[in-house]
C-alpha cells in the first residue's frame, strides 16, 4: 500500500456506495450543479440492481414492469451525461470527524478527501443461517448464486434447494430455473409463505414446491454439497422443535440461504453515529431526521443502510438525499425544494403500502421519533 | 471431472459479447476462463468448488458470499497468498492454487 495525500480539494458531496440509491443521488445532485464524487468498492457500478432481471412493482411511476438491470442500464446513461466523478475499485476505510473520507484505491494506493457533505449508501448484506455443514462448498447466500449466474453467468449448481421463502429466496428460486437449474424446492420455517403472492404463484407454476414449517438441519457432504436433511418443524405449538421422523433427505449441489439482508453500516458505527435496532428494518439502522441527516451533521444516509426495503424505495430516497444537498448547498430555492419534498414523502408512503410496507413504515417513522428524541436528550444534558 | 456451467440462450438476458478467452493455471492445470470474470466464477464454470482448506480442521471451503466480505473463497493467486477469489478478475496466465491453511507467500510474484 502507497500512501498518497493527493486530493486536496474540497468536494462538495462525496457518496459513498454506487447502488440505486448513490446514483440516483449523484444524478439529483448533480442535475442542480453539486460537484459530486461517488466512490464504489466493486468493478462496476450499480450494486445490485444488475442482478435483477425480473420485473419490478409498485405504480408506473415507481418503474414498475422495467427490469432491475435496465433500470440500472438508464441511471448510467443519465450520469454520463452529468459532471459525476466515479472512482471503481475503491472501498471507503473510514472517516475523520472532520469529514475527511479515506479510501482504497485498487486495493494499493490510500487517497483522501476532504468532503462538505456525505451520502453513505452502501446498501444491504446478506444474513447468513448455520446449521450442521453450513459451510461446505455449494451452500451460499441466495444473492450470491444470483450474482454468479444473472452478472457472470456461470451456475452456481445444476440441483438447488432455497431456504426461506421471502422475495430474495422466492424470485431467485424462479431465476435459477430460468438459467437452467433444477429448483428442488423452497423451504420456509414459518408456517405461511413470507414473500408476496405474486412471486409464489410463479414458481409454483413453474413446478416448484414451497414447503411451510419446514427447516434444514443439514448440508451433507465430502468435500461439498451433495445432500440436505429438512425437517418439519412444529409450529403450531410456536415450539419450533423438530419433529421427530419427518427428517428428508434431498439430493442436490446447491443450497442457497435466503435469509433476508442487514444494513450494512460499518461505517456509521465507526463514525459513532447514533444507531438504534429495527427488526423490521433488519437490524441496526443509523437514526437521522425527515431529511436523511444523521446525528453527525453533513453526513446522510439512503437506501438500505437505512433499513432494508426495495430498491424502488431506496432510489427514491436517493433522490430525497440528492435534493436535500443540493438544497442545503444554495443550489436549489427553498421554493422548489418544498414542493419536490412533499411530492417525495407521498411517493415514499406509496411505497410503504401493504401488509409488508406498514411494518417498515412503522419502524421508518421509529427512527424520525428517536432521532427527535436524541437531540432532546442532548439539549437537556 | 469437467463440467461446463456456463449459462447460454437466457430466457431474459441476452448473451455476453464476445469476451476475450484467457488460459489460467489452476494447480498446475491448464484451464479456459474469460478474461474480466471473477476467479471464482471461471472456477465454478469449470466445476471446481473447493477453493481452500482451513488452518485448524482442514474443512473444504468455496464461495460463500461472492462480493468480498466473507473471505470464504480465499486462494493462492500468483504466489500470493489470501487473494479474495469472488471479486478479483482473471488474467492470462494467472497462477492459481488451492489455498491450505494460512498458506505462503512464493517469490514468483
Amino acid at each position: 500500500m502507497v500512501w498518497e495525500s493527493g486530493r486536496k480539494m474540497n468536494d462538495e458531496l462525496v457518496i459513498i456506495g454506487a447502488g440505486p440509491a448513490g446514483l440516483s443521488a449523484a444524478k439529483e445532485a448533480a442535475m442542480h450543479g453539486v460537484k459530486v464524487l461517488l466512490i464504489d468498492e466493486n468493478d462496476r457500478p450499480g450494486g445490485q440492481l444488475f442482478t435483477q432481471t425480473h420485473k419490478f412493482f409498485g405504480s408506473k411511476e415507481h418503474m414498475a414492469g422495467v427490469r432491475g438491470f435496465q433500470i440500472g442500464d438508464q441511471l448510467l446513461k443519465d450520469l454520463s451525461k452529468l459532471n459525476i466523478e466515479i472512482l471503481l475499485n475503491t472501498v471507503a476505510l473510514g472517516i475523520f470527524p472532520d469529514k475527511n473520507v479515506m479510501f482504497l484505491r485498487a486495493e494499493e494506493k490510500v487517497q483522501n478527501v476532504y468532503a462538505q457533505n456525505i451520502l453513505l449508501s452502501t446498501g444491504a448484506l446478506e444474513k447468513p443461517l448455520m446449521f450442521k455443514g453450513w459451510t461446505l462448498p455449494g451452500v451460499m447466500g441466495a444473492g450470491a448464486a444470483q450474482t454468479m449466474m444473472n452478472i457472470y453467468r456461470v451456475l452456481p449448481g445444476k440441483r438447488a434447494l432455497m431456504i426461506g421463502s421471502g422475495n430474495i429466496g422466492l424470485i431467485v428460486s424462479y431465476q435459477l430455473k430460468q438459467a437452467g437449474c433444477d429448483v428442488l424446492g423452497v423451504i420456509e420455517l414459518l408456517p405461511e409463505i413470507s414473500g408476496y403472492k405474486v412471486h409464489a404463484s410463479k414458481i409454483r407454476r413453474a413446478g416448484i414446491p414451497i414447503l411451510t414449517s419446514y427447516t434444514i438441519n443439514e448440508a451433507k457432504g465430502e468435500s461439498f454439497v451433495e445432500s440436505a436433511v429438512i425437517t418439519r418443524v412444529d409450529t403450531q405449538s410456536k415450539s419450533f422443535r423438530y419433529i421427530k421422523g419427518s427428517e428428508i433427505e434431498i439430493e442436490c449441489d446447491l443450497i442457497c440461504i435466503a435469509a433476508g439482508l442487514q444494513p450494512f453500516s460499518e461505517l456509521c458505527w465507526q463514525l459513532g453515529l447514533k444507531m438504534c435496532y429495527i427488526s423490521a428494518l433488519g437490524g441496526y439502522v443509523p437514526l437521522h431526521d425527515e431529511y436523511l441527516q444523521t446525528s453527525f451533521p453533513g453526513v446522510y444516509v439512503a437506501g438500505d443502510i437505512t433499513g432494508v426495503e426495495e430498491a424502488s424505495t431506496a432510489m427514491e430516497e436517493g433522490r430525497l438525499a440528492g435534493k436535500v444537498i443540493a438544497f442545503k448547498l444554495g443550489y436549489l430555492k427553498k421554493k422548489e425544494f418544498n414542493i419536490f419534498f412533499k411530492e417525495i414523502n407521498k411517493r415514499l408512503t406509496d411505497l410503504r403500502l401493504g401488509s409488508f410496507g406498514i411494518e417498515r413504515e412503522k419502524g421508518k417513522s421509529l427512527i424520525l421519533s428517536s432521532f427527535n428524541l436524541s437531540l432532546n436528550h442532548k439539549n437537556s444534558v | 471431472m469437467i463440467e461446463d456451467f456456463r449459462i447460454t440462450g437466457h430466457p431474459v438476458l441476452d448473451d455476453l459479447k464476445e469476451r476475450k478467452k484467457v488460459k489460467i493455471i489452476v494447480n498446475g492445470k491448464i484451464l479456459y476462463a474469460f478474461e474480466g470474470e471473477p476467479i471464482a466464477a471461471a472456477l465454478y464454470a469449470n466445476g471446481i468448488k473447493v477453493l481452500r482448506h482451513t488452518p485448524q480442521y482442514n474443512e473444504p471451503r468455496g464461495v460463500f458470499c461472492n462480493r468480498g466480505r466473507c473471505t470464504d473463497c480465499i486462494m493462492k493467486v500468483n504466489g500470493r497468498p489470501n487473494v479474495r477469489t469472488c471479486i478479483t478478475a482473471v488474467t492470462e496466465g494467472m497462477k492459481i492454487e488451492t489455498l491450505h491453511g494460512m498458506g505462503e507467500w512464493s517469490e514468483d510474484e
